[in-house]
């Protein structure tokens, strides 16, 4: 799999966008007003290209409090909010899937 | 160890204020995140799935107590109690928070430690044997050499810029336990004709390329070191590619204009260089000799009472038989701290063990520890009346695991667990593989195999050269793992061949299980080993075992 990073914007489904915040690396998703949250239900779900550039240019522009922005694939709950669609987010939302070091 | 001088302390307290000032001028925004990725990246810091991580540079390996405590203290405070050895004798933590970063960095300063030279296209950390200086094997202590390279090119103006990141490595023994073929300069250290020099290797490497490097030089006496070096360098930096960084590295270079026309560039450069300022004279190796402090050895026979009666004890004769290696003094020995306990992660540690392995290198190893690229920690210099002690202590502390070289022994790097560019995971296969070969017993029937697993073709876990390789691929979102026989990091360095399509994660365990059954049967008896067998037999006994089932 080619980093999302690297990869050219092409959507092909329900979408968010993603990035680390500057201060901490944390992961955070985009919301419609252009705020970040530390919730991926909260983000802002696009499905064309052109919303997704959109959000995209809004993400990039907030350098200063979020960084790496990319477009995220993500799948819609039953209550219609988005979930990570694949191993590489399902990682990023939950952490790592292994019990860190000296962890009770 | 190495000691520091004045000027070291000064250039790294003066390196963290301007790391310092480039945090708060980023944090305000007056860097772009442009501009400011190349220099955090300059001291180590990398911005990986959920946090920044930074990597530390252990100087071929080499630790003090003092600064083992400094890594614990950094784990403590500014992470989250744990830090990762890697396969470049580094080591690196993965939750560290940017605005904490000078701060984290002034701790490790005064340590005498840093994140220079773990990143960027300059002369990466220079590795070397973990038995340095403690081997009866070596001629000399390779890290007189691998200190002299630090030096030469930290901070050097003309090679802090090169097509892409550049490795060297360097043995001094017989046996080669720092995988110096797989590197883009690997030097072997031995004497000719009554000299002392190197046999110089260029363009190995593993990655999504692969080679073995190939020897540009049969013998360098050792005072044209840095005049070499600075030859390969100039002809690297001057014809490598930077229009792809996926053919960056030296090793496309050599392999693209061949190793003769390679060598012929670099003995033209040598030539304007050779006998002018980097000659290293014997004054110039005094001096960097007199910055290392060598251990006042007691005086000890080898054996004595205290060993013979604790081999009565099976589990210390188990694990003394597979973590303990002869040392050049009498009466002393050399000892592998198995960082790979059973169902835990390849190669972390916890504060509390970093602080544990502290005292217990003061204690019984003359305070000086080693980072094995192998992921395992060393005490170069252990009492061997005292290993019975140390034993103790190290077993209460899940670091006298008995399975140095064995299946269990795993090399794997972080995997999509934590790193940004990884496409499978690496940490969970390991540790089930860990599981399911849990038995001391068995594992030690099975005798020598290096598994290696990356998670990606960056190769950071060094599978083409693992006795059995396992590399993650992603495939329709899930992972899956291609696995490879018959690679090897040693002296006689080869690259693994690809068994047959990758199998999806949860057959992977049962598939080494197969491989290694095969084995067992097929040895010729015991003193056969895993790798000799894979030699001898090829790799189609194995594939049709491994697929057997499939």
């Amino acid at each position: 799999m080619t980093s999302p990073l690297q990869q050219k914007l092409k959507i092909n489904g329900p979408t968010v966008i993603t990035a680390n915040r500057l201060g901490d690396g944390v992961v955070v998703w985009l919301r419609a007003d252009g705020s970040w949250s530390l919730d991926i239900g909260d983000a802002a779900v696009v499905t064309t290209s052109t919303e997704a550039l959109r959000l995209l240019g809004i993400a990039n522009a907030d350098e200063n409090r979020a960084v790496g922005a990319y477009p995220a694939p993500v799948v819609l709950d039953a209550a219609g909010l988005p979930r990570p669609a694949n191993l590489r987010e399902r990682i990023r939302v939950g952490g790592p899937t292994v019990a860190l070091p000296g962890a009770a | 160890m190495y000691i520091y001088d004045e000027f070291d302390r000064t250039f790294l307290h003066e390196r963290v204020n301007e790391f310092r000032d480039q945090v708060v001028r980023r944090l305000s925004g007056e860097l772009s995140e442009e501009e400011f990725k190349p220099l955090r990246l300059m001291n180590g810091v990398y911005l990986q799935l959920h946090a920044y991580m930074l990597r530390i540079a252990i100087p071929y390996g080499t630790l003090s107590a003092a600064q083992m405590r400094a890594l614990a203290h950094v784990a403590r405070r500014y992470d989250r109690g744990y830090g990762h050895f890697t396969t470049r004798q580094n080591i690196q933590f993965n939750w560290i928070k940017l605005d904490e970063l000078p701060d984290a960095m002034a701790d490790l300063a005064a340590a005498g430690m840093h994140g220079l030279q773990t990143s960027g296209n300059c002369i990466r950390n220079t590795t070397t044997d973990q038995w340095a200086a403690a081997t009866p094997e070596e001629i000399e202590d390779p890290r007189l050499y691998a200190e002299i390279i630090r030096q030469w090119s930290t901070l050097h103006p003309e090679f802090t810029y090169l097509p892409r990141k550049f490795k060297i490595a360097i043995t001094a023994a017989k046996h080669d336990r720092a995988a110096i073929r797989v590197h883009d300069i690997g030097l072997r250290l031995y004497r000719k004709d009554g000299q002392t020099g190197f046999e110089v290797i260029v363009g190995g490497g593993l990655g999504r390329t692969p080679f073995i490097g190939k020897t540009v030089r049969e013998f360098l006496p050792r005072e044209h070191l840095l005049s070499y070096l600075e030859a390969i360098l100039r002809t690297y930096n001057a014809g490598g590619r930077r229009d792809n960084i996926y053919k960056a590295r030296i090793k496309i270079q050599v392999h693209e204009i061949g190793t003769e026309e390679f060598s012929r560039r670099v003995e033209e450069e040598w030539a304007q260089l050779k006998d002018g300022a980097l000659t290293l004279d014997d004054a110039a190796l005094d001096a960097i000799r007199a910055h290392f402090q060598v251990p006042d050895f007691e005086a000890l026979e080898d054996g004595g009472p205290e060993l013979a009666a604790a081999k009565a004890d099976p589990a210390f004769a188990r694990w003394y038989a597979n973590a303990v290696a002869p040392h050049r003094v009498p009466g002393h020995a050399i000892v592998t701290l198995s960082l790979k306990p059973v169902g835990g992660p390849p190669g972390d540690a916890t504060a509390d063990q970093m602080d544990a392995i502290a005292d217990l290198a003061d204690r019984y190893a003359y305070g000086e520890i080693r980072v094995a690229h192998e992921q395992n920690l060393t005490l170069p210099h252990v009492r061997q009346k005292d290993l019975l002690a140390l034993w103790q202590v190290l077993d209460a502390q899940g670091l006298a695991t008995p399975n140095i070289g064995l299946i269990s022994d795993i090399i794997a790097c972080p995997g999509l667990d934590y790193c940004s560019l990884a496409n499978a995971r690496s940490i969970p296969l390991a540790q089930d593989l860990t599981k399911r070969f849990a038995d001391n017993d068995r594992i030690a029937d099975i005798g020598r195999v290096h598994l290696n697993i990356s998670g990606c073709i960056n190769a950071c876990g060094h599978h083409h050269v693992g006795h059995i390789g396992i590399l993650g691929v992603e495939k329709q979102d899930q992972e899956f793992y291609q696995i490879t026989l018959g690679g090897k990091a040693n002296h006689k360095a080869k690259l693994g061949e690809l068994l047959g399509p990758a199998v999806p994660e949860s057959e992977v365990v049962d598939v080494v299980e197969r491989i290694l059954d095969t084995y067992l049967e097929l040895r010729t008896s015991p003193a056969e080993t895993f790798i000799a067998a894979v030699q001898r037999l090829g790799i189609e006994p194995f594939k049709d075992s491994a697929y057997a089932a499939r």
